[in-house]
């Protein structure tokens, strides 16, 4: 027939996708496995609070993504709180809120930072206006002392800083001018803010700066270091807040300018925080993206990578269901297994990805038996069949807020995912599960419903493999490879492996 | 498991994904589907064509009409109630007589007029129908079958699928109901599917489920070696239906009746493979004899007499 139209076209594919494949990896370096190493941390914050039950607000200052330190990807846990992310001031803040928790609250920011030692874009311009620090009496006498005499001392505005931070920095209690304008609560944070507003009274616009600086620090737990941005004629220059040198802001992550804490809880106490920073593989990948855009701008324009991170992250899931929707088509043609609905199972292993698989596969189970026994039920009522469907579904999305709830009274935090199921997708499996098991009886109905899982569990490992996904998200062009696969098995002829057992009577009769 | 593959194929059988491929994509048009899959449809196409079904009292097409339902089914004891769009047998209930305001099932059991009607509306609203669409409630009379297989059938009415290729038979069974089938003659939900000599139109070994068989389970009677009476017309029936609908690969279901003979049930684009096993028999080489030989095939009368002679067990 056709068959020979049909090789052409595969072959066609498959030439495309390997070419574009072999230019990027020969020509471009793009790694072929996710090991490759690249300068990336992921930075932990991790807040604790302790609660009594009042309605509690947690605020925590997040840093904003930058040219040279570029956010690929952060996540917020906190189970149980409602959060939001909004911009004070320019600045991004996450709110956690929640009505009524007992006890140790903790919730955690994961922000994957990569180190790309690439120069932020200047911005230069007029003067920023800031208001002067207001000081009355004895503090701006001191103010005035400090600043007249690190005049004196300095030429520039390097200098000048550099004098005004020393002084603070190697204060002695016999400095009584420093003493009282810190109000005795010596803190490298209330030190750069006294420098700062020095300065300002000095008519430079300046602010304190807190946040990590990368480059001198390692893993495991690390510290705030809070710097001086100075505005000198066209732009803002930065200043090392402990030795008063410049510093490089190319290495030094910002979670939030000018006054204010890391974190900040209202109806909790006993706020603790802590920052911890652990070096991540990234896979040079972004490396190998720009060279792309070096090499190939009209490649690269039109490459996942030149995508927005947010509809990135979309398309990096997006890409997995080929590989899911291709497991099953091995599994229903090849190997002969009977699921409900053709692509249900892609879809119950993308919820798996974010519930894992355990605690997905219980809840699944535990959702469709709850949901089988009330559709039983609605079958005594004999209600037509729309309005039955739409009760079971409207049962269904009850289960899963029950079930959630029950699960998180019991202390088990994964139960809160199974709003990630796709509930549709259950009322049909409910649905055509009963109707098999009233027409040919339970035990088909649930080796169907085995048959499901399995797939799903198939799809999802296939989907989570680490140097497949790699490989589909890198090389969309791969998928071409695919197709044209999916395109000659649909024409394979042969046996399925479970009709060698249905037919196995037919092959011994025949010798 | 190779190895399994490879003596299969020596011994001809049809898998599903070569039925897929092979013989229902290259031989059924997908325009004439609807022909066969609404059995409202076939039975207009059978009547007009003069192939005798079982009569038809009428069909229920909205839920309107249910209440008229109590009038229409005034005159007859029994009856079958299907939908049009039903597939594997699924939604057929049996009415095999009254008594006052209750109507006794195939299996003994009775069900009130409330039933009934929830039965129908189920039915129209797609319940049984592939893929759930509206459909269709046909209610037709019901067949007495004829009594050669009486003593190997438990309630239900057994049936006789023959499979057609390019209007030639080629492969032929019987099946049987059985207590587990439900009184139903679908291999799947338990009944008895019996092989049959496509030369004499005797039944072969039997198999249920996945294992042969040599008597019914339940009446313990022998299956192998009853004759088929008038087995030349079946075959002349079945292949009447190809041409009738002109699908390449069909399964044409016929049904013994005590009075009026053989009756075509329905069709089916996608017949089961299972009647490979019931024969004992792999399809595959039966189908390529006829793409060899069709040239040479010019009336019905030569198809049926071909498949008669070319696939009969012992050659007479």
């Amino acid at each position: 027939m056709n068959n020979r139209h049909l090789y052409v076209l595969a072959a066609l594919l498959v030439t495309v996708g390997l070419s574009v494949f072999l230019y990027k990896t020969l020509r471009l370096d793009f790694p072929l496995s996710p090991e490759v190493a690249s300068d990336a941390w992921e930075v932990e914050v991790k807040i604790e609070f302790e609660t009594h039950g009042d309605p509690v607000r947690a605020e925590l200052r997040v840093p904003a993504s930058r040219t040279s330190l570029p956010i690929l990807n952060e996540y917020f846990v906190s189970r149980g709180f409602g959060l939001t992310t909004t911009r004070v001031d320019n600045q991004r803040l996450a709110i956690w809120s929640r009505r009524q928790p007992e006890g140790l609250q903790t919730l955690y920011y994961r922000a994957l930072v990569e180190m790309r030692k690439s120069a932020d874009p200047v911005t230069t311009g007029r003067a920023p206006e800031m208001e002067k620090p207001r000081l009355g009496g004895a503090d701006l006498l001191a103010a005035r002392a400090i600043l007249d005499e690190a005049r004196q001392k300095s030429a520039d505005l390097d200098t000048l800083v550099a004098q005004l931070t020393q002084r603070f920095e190697n204060t002695s209690a016999q400095d009584e001018h420093v003493a009282l304008l810190l109000h005795r609560r010596s803190s490298a944070r209330e030190r750069v803010a006294r420098v700062a507003e020095l300065l300002a009274m000095a008519d430079y616009p300046a602010r304190s700066l807190h946040g990590l600086h990368m480059a001198q620090l390692g893993r495991g737990s690390a510290e705030m270091s809070h710097w001086i941005e100075v505005w000198d004629q066209d732009r803002w220059k930065v200043y090392e807040g402990a030795t008063g040198a410049p510093g490089d802001i190319r290495d030094y992550l910002i979670f939030w300018r000018g006054a204010g804490q890391l974190a900040n809880v209202e109806g909790g106490d006993q706020l603790n925080w802590t920052i911890t920073m652990e070096s991540v593989q990234l896979g040079g990948l972004s490396a190998a993206a720009s060279r792309e855009r070096l090499f190939s701008p009209d490649l690269w324009a039109f490459s996942l990578s030149s995508l927005p991170l947010a509809t990135q992250n979309v398309y990096r899931i997006l890409l997995l269901v080929p590989i899911g929707a291709f497991v099953i088509l091995i599994m229903r043609n090849v190997v002969g297994f009977k699921t409900f609905g053709t692509f249900m199972p892609v879809l119950i292993a993308l919820a798996f990805r974010e519930t894992h698989l355990l605690a997905g596969i219980i809840l699944f189970s535990v959702l469709v038996a709850l949901g089988l026994t009330i559709r039983f039920y609605l079958d005594r009522l004999k209600l037509l069949l729309v309005p039955r469907l739409a009760a079971v579904l409207i049962v269904v999305i009850l289960l899963m807020l029950i079930v959630s709830i029950v699960c998180h009274r019991l202390g088990i935090e994964s139960g809160l995912s199974v709003a990630l199921f796709p509930m549709v997708i259950i009322t049909m499996t409910i649905e055509r599960m009963s109707i098999v098991w009233e027409e040919r009886g339970p035990r088909e109905a649930v080796q169907e419903g085995v048959g499901s899982l399995v797939a799903a569990t198939l799809a999802f490992a296939a989907m989570s493999w680490k140097l497949l996904t790699h490989l589909i998200t890198t090389f969309p062009e791969l998928l071409l490879v695919l197709l044209a696969i999916t395109l000659l098995l649909g024409r394979y002829s042969g046996y399925r492996l479970l009709e060698l057992r249905r037919f196995k009577v037919l092959a011994g009769s025949a010798d | 498991m190779l190895a399994l593959a490879r003596r299969l194929r020596a011994a001809g059988v049809l898998g599903i994904n070569q039925r897929n491929a092979d013989f229902i994509a290259a031989w059924n048009p997908r325009h004439r589907y609807p022909l066969v899959d609404d059995k409202l449809l076939t039975k207009q196409l059978a009547v007009q064509a003069g192939i005798a079904v079982p009569e038809l009292y009428g069909v229920i097409e909205i839920e309107h009409q249910i209440r008229e339902l109590g009038t229409l089914l005034e005159q007859h004891g029994e009856f079958v109630i299907k939908p049009a769009h039903g597939s594997g047998g699924v939604g057929i209930l049996v009415i095999t007589g009254r008594i006052r305001k209750l109507f006794r099932k195939a299996s003994g059991d009775f069900i009130t007029q409330e039933e009934l009607d929830h039965h129908i509306s189920n039915t129209l609203s797609g319940l049984f129908s592939l893929g759930g669409a509206q459909d269709k409630a046909l209610i037709e009379a019901r067949v007495h079958f004829d009594p050669i297989f009486e003593s190997v059938t438990y309630q239900g009415v057994p049936d006789v699928r023959i499979i057609v290729f390019r209007g030639v038979p080629v492969m032929a069974m019987v099946r049987l109901p059985t207590r587990a089938s439900d009184g139903k003659a679908n291999l799947h939900q338990g009944a008895i599917g019996a092989g049959i000599d496509m030369g004499t139109g005797r039944t072969l070994t039997a198999v249920c489920g996945n294992e042969v068989v040599s008597e019914h389970p339940d009446t313990h009677q022998p299956i192998t070696g009853v004759e088929i009476p008038n087995w030349q017309t079946l075959l002349g029936i079945a292949a009447r239906c190809h041409d009738l609908t002109q699908l390449g690969y069909v399964g044409v279901d016929l049904v013994l009746d005590r009075v009026r003979g053989p009756l075509m049930l329905e069709l089916n684009a996608r017949p089961g493979l299972n009647i490979q096993i019931a024969n004992r028999c792999g399809l595959l080489q039966r189908l390529y004899i006829v793409e060899r030989e069709l040239g040479q095939l010019h009336t019905l009368e030569d198809r049926v007499g071909f498949a008669m002679r070319e696939f009969a067990l012992a050659p007479a």
